[in-house]
């Protein structure tokens, strides 16, 4: 018994300097996995899909899948995993970190880059490499998913406009028989420069800076 | 209250509560309109370039205002006591803090308001104390005679209250101009606004204490209440009017005309109610603004929105230039009692504690920020702690009999608003350059990011539950559920209390944009903005060469001719729809049911799906952006080819909106208006060419419903084509977003 805690602490310490969290971030959000995967080693999609919380949530499909996505794992590979264990959670919830008081300026791009490539992926489905027309489509019906039948009329209409308005910043002079392919990620940097995201996709407990982590638990 | 009602009646022969003689009403008529007629030349000083951009406007506005009491004293009249603090209270502050609170940036400064409350509370707290305390200290300490002796520790205290307070008017002149960034902008200005509960208690406790002389902990501690209770009580009674304002623009579909008068007329009432009963107006105000926005601009019409908008800047613009010249007629005309010693000691004061509050209290704060407050920015927020004609009115309004140091006070005050709005105002805008500071974004919204805020919105939602933790994004979407399924439906008219926010905004950019392409005259000219040839062609996924081209091939020539002639018909026709026929007034399309209308579209274009048998005209050579765009915001499907089911090729000219049965049933104002901005919004392909109208073959499985349609369709559209688009009557000098 004690040897395995020693070995978990490790496990943890190990993690904690990989991702940068703090002990105390790492043991809270181990204590989550084991709720959430009920005292498993790893956790499926059924077991995120049964948190209730979720179930308001319009792009709920594209989040579980987030987890799951093996590129968010920065290994290289591509495609869906069934599972995921701890390390994976961690590494998922490593893009959401704020910056620091202390990074520079290009770390705090670096960081930037991470997070829309985070959200790059979700949008990016198929793992073309580009966001083509019927995924951006695909993303703003989700989105407007729970507005019922209004929603789903405006979606193409505001999700050409959205493409058209990609194309024009980024390349802005197309002769009428060229074809945009879709959104690489050069251009969706380009188009989300203005919300910096480093500022923004962030989750206030996993501020690595902080010791106060008791605000509400659910479940 | 202290503002309206004040207490104790002063007994000198200058007290504006006297009765004035007519000469001396006289005298003050004159003078308010000679400076109405001062701030409506004043614009003028924009014209000498160099100066604005050196000097902010309020500066200038001071020393016109050092002139014109200079010129009247001169001239040997009594300078009337125009900066009467009824009159400031009542007539001058009211507009500009509701410009403020109406046009707040909720979000970032919700997103702020811990940070701004910490500042706004505690900040002032420390100030008035710092600043009080040892100015008593050094009272204390001055061997020499002077009556600083006799300065107790509560007039002190007082006195440090009101120097201490940062001013809203003084930070929106000046800040207005340096264009930082939203996050400092936010922070100095909700601090400035929000402090005015915390000057409103200090001055009444310190008044009330004064009096009695001693002070006790229980004191203390109901003066901690008594905050909680005018900071709150006036959020809560600005909010309450708010709604009621936003429940009663849900039922001026029929009255357009006065809905500008309710929003004015209930913050205001919102304003006087608070200082009725002594709680904290300026809240009120700001709240009731911020409340009623959303709902409000759901409900009212384009054209008073813009009227709202356009009288408050207005109101608000004169407003602070009348204080600003104001002050400095008081400064001339005021009895000053100078004290070198108190008067520079005030002011390095008021700079050290300043300093001291923001770097203390930024530290406790990072603490507990994601984003950090960097030193710049630290440096900033310390800089641009600004006094004001409000520290101002407050010493006016001191007894000066129990007060006798007053005069002392008031010149204390004035120095230290000079010294701040003169030096500091005008030194601010070259040390942000030199700082580096981030300015501004100019870049006005786009789809993109509307559309990845709200998902970001879902996806820290999601990701806060999934780590189980109630966390800020959860408790706003919470709100916002809220909002979106008992509040608005209560608070909008209409289906527009269903529309999600995503929708409302591409609409107000698609409305934009029309009104963009009518007014640069049908796409003769290329707008300033992104020039690009993108057109939707470009974007559409490609298709399989198009085997079902129901239009048999028809040689390129022949297509670049139809082409040809499509694009000049609706050249021909736009000019036609620019003349003006004053004795044809047509609805305003941009006016009532704008909303209603764009659904009705939508259903209209589902109605349109079942129809069959329709193709495309192939989509025009790509036209100047306005008309792609344009284009663009109907419906594009329009512009892919269907698949045929039967070889047999027939031609339709698509006229979007009349075919449903609902239009046909419905022959008012307000479809005709519908048709036509339809018309509008498509070009080449479809029915604007009076000449062009190509009829279907009927398409078998028809419409049969709708064959009665055409004929009186056709009708309509040839009378709508000779009535004058609302460019003729459009006198907006920019679209309503700007």
């Amino acid at each position: 018994m004690g040897a395995s805690q020693t070995r978990t602490e490790d496990v943890f310490q190990e993690l904690s300097d990989k991702t940068g969290f703090s002990l105390e971030q790492i043991r809270i959000l181990h204590k989550r996995f084991r709720q959430l995967s009920g005292e498993e080693d790893t956790i499926s999609k059924e077991n995120l899909e049964k948190i209730q919380a979720l179930d308001k949530n319009p792009i709920r499909n594209q989040i579980i899948e987030a987890f799951f996505d093996k590129r968010n794992q920065n290994d290289g590979e591509v495609g869906s995993s069934r599972e995921i264990g701890f390390q994976q959670f961690v590494k998922v919830m490593c893009h959401f970190k704020p910056p620091t008081l202390k990074m520079t300026t290009e770390d705090k791009e670096a960081m930037r880059r991470e997070k829309l490539r985070f959200l790059f992926n979700m949008h990016d489905t198929d793992n073309d490499g580009t966001i083509t027309l019927d995924e951006y489509r695909k993303v703003v019906e989700e989105l407007l998913s729970k507005s019922g039948a209004i929603g789903l009329e405006a979606a193409k209409a505001i999700a050409d406009a959205a493409m058209l308005e990609v194309a024009s910043i980024n390349v802005p002079h197309m002769e009428p028989h060229e074809f945009y392919e879709g959104i690489t990620f050069e251009h969706f940097e380009q188009i989300l420069k203005g919300l910096e995201m480093e500022s923004r996709m962030n989750i206030r407990f996993l501020d690595v800076d902080t010791s106060t982590m008791h605000c509400g638990k659910s479940q | 209250y202290i503002r309206l009602y004040p207490k104790r009646q002063r007994s000198e022969a200058e007290n504006k509560d006297v009765p004035l003689s007519l000469s001396e009403e006289l005298q003050k008529q004159v003078l308010h309109n000679e400076s109405s007629v001062l701030s409506s030349v004043f614009p003028g000083f924009h014209l000498i370039p160099r100066l604005s951009s050196i000097v902010p406007e309020s500066c200038l506005l001071i020393t016109v205002g050092l002139l014109v009491g200079g010129l009247i004293k001169l001239a040997g009249e009594k300078v009337p006591p125009v900066l009467d603090s009824k009159l400031f209270f009542l007539c001058l502050l009211p507009p500009i803090i509701l410009d403020a609170g109406y046009f707040l940036p909720i979000r970032p400064f919700m997103e702020n308001l811990g940070t701004i409350l910490m500042f706004a509370v505690v900040g002032t707290l420390w100030n008035a104390f710092f600043v009080g305390g040892l100015l008593y200290a050094v009272c204390q300490m001055q061997s020499a005679p002077s009556d600083l002796l006799n300065l107790e520790l509560l007039p002190c205290l007082l006195f440090g209250s009101v120097v201490s307070a940062v001013d809203p008017v003084a930070v929106l002149a000046v800040f207005e101009e340096i264009h930082i960034n939203e996050l400092l902008h936010i922070l100095v200005f909700g601090e400035s606004l929000l402090n005015d509960a915390v000057t409103v208690v200090l001055y009444h406790l310190f008044d009330e204490y004064s009096s009695v002389g001693t002070v006790t902990v229980v004191d203390a501690v109901l003066g901690v209440l008594c905050f909680l209770v005018v900071a709150v009580g006036g959020v809560l009674v600005g909010a309450i009017y708010g709604i009621l304002a936003a429940f009663t623009s849900r039922f001026t579909s029929h009255t357009r005309v006065i809905e500008p008068l309710f929003v004015f007329v209930y913050s205001y009432m919102a304003y006087l109610s608070a200082e009725m009963f002594h709680l904290s107006g300026i809240m009120a105000l700001i709240a009731c603004g911020a409340v009623m926005r959303p709902y409000v601009e759901a409900n009212i019409s384009h054209k008073s929105h813009t009227t709202i908008k356009y009288f408050l800047k207005m109101w608000s613009s004169v407003s602070e230039t009348l204080i600003f010249i104001f002050l400095g007629v008081a400064t001339v005309d005021g009895d000053h009692s100078w004290n070198w010693t108190f008067v520079t000691v005030t002011v390095i004061l008021c700079l050290v504690a300043r300093i001291i509050g923001v770097v203390g209290l930024t530290f406790i704060i990072n603490k507990f920020r994601i984003v950090k407050l960097t030193t710049k920015d630290q440096f900033i927020i310390a800089y641009g702690g600004l006094r004001g004609a409000i520290a101002f009115s407050l010493g006016y309004l001191l007894d000066n009999d129990r007060y006798p140091m007053r005069r002392m006070f008031l010149t204390a005050i004035i120095t230290v608003v000079f010294f701040t709005v003169f030096v500091q105002g005008m030194t601010i805008k070259p040390l942000v350059e030199l700082l580096a500071v981030k300015k501004k974004q100019e870049a006005k919204r786009s789809i993109n990011e509307e559309i990845h805020t709200q998902f970001l919105d879902h996806l820290l939602t999601g990701i806060e539950d999934i780590c189980g933790h109630y966390g800020h994004h959860h408790w706003k979407d919470k709100l916002n559920r809220f909002n979106k399924k008992y509040i608005k439906k209560c608070l909008i008219a209409g289906e527009r209390s269903r529309e999600p926010q995503l929708i409302a905004f591409y609409h107000k950019m698609e409305m934009k944009q029309a009104i963009e392409l009518v007014e640069s005259g049908g796409g003769v000219k290329l707008p300033p903005s992104v020039p690009s040839t993108v057109s939707m062609q470009n974007i559409q996924p490609k298709k399989p060469p198009p085997v079902e081209r129901a239009l048999p091939q028809i040689p390129k020539g022949r297509e670049d001719e139809i082409r040809k002639i499509l694009r000049g018909n609706l050249q021909k026709t736009r000019q036609r729809l620019r003349s003006y026929n004053r004795h044809t007034l047509v609805a305003d399309p941009f006016e009532d049911g704008w909303s209603d209308l764009l659904l009705k579209k939508s259903k209209m274009i589902e109605l349109e799906k079942k129809m069959n048998n329709y193709l495309t005209v192939p989509a025009a050579p790509p036209d100047s952006p306005t008309i792609t765009r344009a284009r663009l915001s109907s419906d594009p499907q329009t512009y892919q080819m269907k698949q045929m089911s039967d070889s047999v090729p027939t031609i339709q000219v698509d006229l979007a909106s009349p075919q449903s049965p609902d239009s046909l049933s419905l022959l008012d104002e307000l479809q005709r208006a519908d048709q036509r901005r339809e018309l509008r919004r498509r070009p080449p392909p479809d029915e604007e060419e009076g000449g062009l109208m190509m009829r279907p073959p009927q398409a078998r499985g028809g419409d049969q419903g709708e064959e009665g349609g055409p004929s009186a369709k056709e009708q309509r559209l040839q009378r709508c084509l000779s009535d004058p688009g609302p460019s003729a009557e459009d006198d907006e000098d920019e679209p309503f977003l700007s």
